[in-house]
């Protein structure tokens, strides 16, 4: 009779832990596949920043045939980007690119006074890659902030903060719209 | 948000499971009726199962290629088509959708696009040149948005799976019935029981009720997923005034009922076949009208908490987006509408001359370029040495693949490229070839005669 009883107790025991096992290695995994989609987003907006570094060369190139009396304004693009490609720090970097941004659409808002220049196939076709790079990444700080949101709550949240805290998984920084030219930065109509 | 966005997925669910069961009831009650003692009501299970399968692994596995090529759809490159092979990715992107999908252009003057592919390695997103033609980088993106909120939501696979059930359930009620009205003479002559007699009746009934229920269903779950990927687009974009002015344009060409594939209009953006406001129980999609203005009631969110109002809001209905997708929700706002000029002539024309050299592209022309700046498009096969440039008059030769130097007779022919643009020219056979800017390698063959033209 005892011994039935301590079977069906320790049964009960065992099924207790597995469950919880179950439940723990979940909630592991669920944080590992958020924190990788956060990191994945990130990766994304470096490739478009990658990607306009390489795009701005032949840009200036392009302009630099019919525009030839804006050299203040190539060379602050040249200026930025190698700028850019420099930073070290993430802020410097964050820095950086913003005036980057800037410096692109000047000589953007530029190029309205070249007709020649608007009728030219090459410039026409980078300023469709630009205009891309420019919405892709936006798209990427969106998708960065969203998954990074999502893997956030999970780390503070019960029960997974338990999980979280006692595996080292820490809260990403969300990207903050710092000032009203950023939050533009999307919709530049090039 | 990384989740698939999730409509009430108990009720979708339910709808399947209801298909599924009349699938199965079908096939037991005929299987029952046709044989009654000797098993037939296993035997109709197993029927109707199997046929099931088949059909499911027939279009799981074929579908797409088959529907892709009735359609007529060509598969392009970023150097074909550079805008919508942009706003694809940027959705891509947006959405975290992970991997790119595959971008087909079908040569129709109709706006419309479509999503398919069950798997993530099979995702296609297609979309007919008189899209490109009719809508404005914006407009393209909420489209596009819309298609790759289908795939994140999953949509293609559960309508591949709807759909095999309803056909599964057509032809099994379809060969019954025949069966029973050429061959009822014979059966009636046997000698049978009240038992029998009552089967029979009831699954004559069923094989007429059935294919109209699982239709109703599959129709319902259709409408649903339509306004799921609108509110999925609206976020990816947050910009639903994109879409809303797309499907809006889009809707207008299909007021005069214009006639279309059958068999592919509930996977179109806008439903090809449903003229105007015929809308109930046997459409595939919800009225345009409707999707219209709840995108446009969003009221500055973009979130699927403000879709969700704005649905309850103009249709009245109780909300279509699950409790978890809206509880998990980050409140978000839409960005600031970009200047709304009027689209100048100009655009139009030059979106419309791309469109049209697109094309000819794919339709096999040659594309060629006078020293004035005027393009010329030699139609596929022509065997004119050269043309005359409509504007300036010079005689422009047609680029054709020479014979090498040492000129044997399988000597393969080149072509000296110039410049790093797109460039065709026509193969001694008369085809024409197009190279892309991307292009690399050394060599092309060619896709009629299956020449190999050296290309430097």
């Amino acid at each position: 009779m005892t011994g039935a009883v301590i079977a069906v107790v320790a049964l009960g025991i065992g099924l207790f832990v597995v469950i919880i096992v179950l439940a723990v290695a979940g909630m592991y995994n669920g944080l590992v596949r958020s924190r990788n989609e956060t990191k994945n987003a990130w990766a994304q907006i470096d490739v478009q920043l990658k990607r306009r570094h390489d795009l701005i060369p032949n840009l200036v190139e392009t302009v630099k045939g019919y525009a030839k009396h804006e050299q203040g304004t190539l060379q602050g693009v040249i200026s930025a980007r190698a700028a850019a490609v420099g930073a070290g720090t993430v802020d410097a970097r964050i820095a950086a690119e913003g005036q980057l941004t800037q410096a692109l659409s000047r000589l953007m808002v530029l190029t309205e006074n070249y007709p020649d220049l608007k009728a030219n196939q090459n410039f026409l076709g980078l300023q469709e890659e630009l205009t891309s790079t420019e919405n892709k990444l936006a798209f990427a700080r969106q998708a960065y902030n969203d998954a990074a949101m999502t893997y956030n709550t999970k780390t503070e949240t019960f029960p997974s903060n338990l999980i979280a805290g006692n595996f080292g998984f820490k809260p990403e920084p969300l990207f903050q719209v710092t000032d009203e030219k950023q939050r533009e930065a999307p919709q530049v109509k090039f | 948000m990384w989740e698939a966005i999730e409509s009430n997925r108990r009720r979708t669910r339910i709808i399947v499971a209801g298909m599924a069961v009349l699938l199965v009831g079908l096939g037991a009650l005929i299987g029952g009726a046709v044989a009654p003692r000797g098993g037939g009501l296993v035997a109709g299970v197993g029927i109707a199962l199997l046929l099931w399968f088949i059909l499911w692994l027939v279009a799981a596995f074929q579908g797409d290629s088959i529907m892709l090529s009735v359609a007529g759809a060509e598969r392009i490159e970023h150097a074909d088509a550079p805008q919508l092979f942009n706003v694809v990715e940027e959705m891509v992107i947006a959405s975290g959708l992970g991997k790119m999908p595959e971008i087909y252009v079908i040569p129709d003057d109709r706006p419309n696009a479509f999503a398919a592919g069950r798997k993530a390695e099979t995702r296609v997103v297609c979309v007919t040149s008189g899209l490109l033609r009719a809508l404005n980088r914006d407009e393209l993106q909420g489209v596009i948005a819309h298609e790759i909120g289908h795939h994140k939501n999953g949509d293609p696979a559960l309508m591949i799976l709807m759909g095999v059930m309803l056909g599964a359930i057509v032809l099994i009620a379809e060969i019954y019935l025949r069966g029973n009205f050429w061959g009822g003479r014979r059966r009636s002559s046997k000698e049978s029981g009240g038992l029998e007699i009552l089967l029979v009746v009831l699954a004559i009934v069923l094989a007429i009720l059935a294919p109209v229920l699982a239709q109703m269903m599959y129709f319902a779950c259709s409408r649903r997923r339509e306004f799921l990927a609108d509110a999925s687009a609206a976020r990816f974009t947050r910009y639903p005034e994109g879409l809303a002015s797309a499907l809006e344009k889009i809707s207008v060409h299909y007021q005069g009922g214009i006639k279309a594939n059958k068999v592919l209009a509930p996977m179109y953006i806008v439903n090809p076949m449903q003229a105007l406001a015929a809308v109930g129980l046997f459409s595939t999609h919800p009225p345009t009208d409707d999707r219209v203005r709840i995108l446009r009631a969003m009221g500055g969110g973009v979130g699927y908490v403000d879709y969700d109002a704005a649905y309850r809001k103009i249709t009245g209905r109780a909300g279509c987006i699950g409790k978890r997708t809206l509880a998990a929700d980050t409140p978000t706002s839409a960005r600031e509408a970009a200047p709304a000029a009027a689209e100048s002539v100009d655009e139009r024309v030059s979106r419309s001359r791309d469109v049209g050299n697109l094309l000819g592209r794919l339709d096999g022309f040659t594309m060629m370029q006078c020293a004035c700046g005027v393009g010329i498009k030699v139609p596929p096969g022509a065997s004119w040495a050269s043309i005359p440039c409509p504007r300036c008059g010079r005689d422009n030769p047609v680029p054709k693949a020479q014979p090498s130097a040492s000129a044997k007779a399988d000597e393969p022919l080149t072509f000296r490229r110039q410049g790093k643009g797109w460039q065709s020219f026509q193969c001694s056979c008369g085809a024409s070839i197009n190279l892309s800017p991307a292009f690399e390698a050394k060599s092309k063959t060619c896709g009629r005669c299956g020449r190999t033209i050296d290309v430097h």
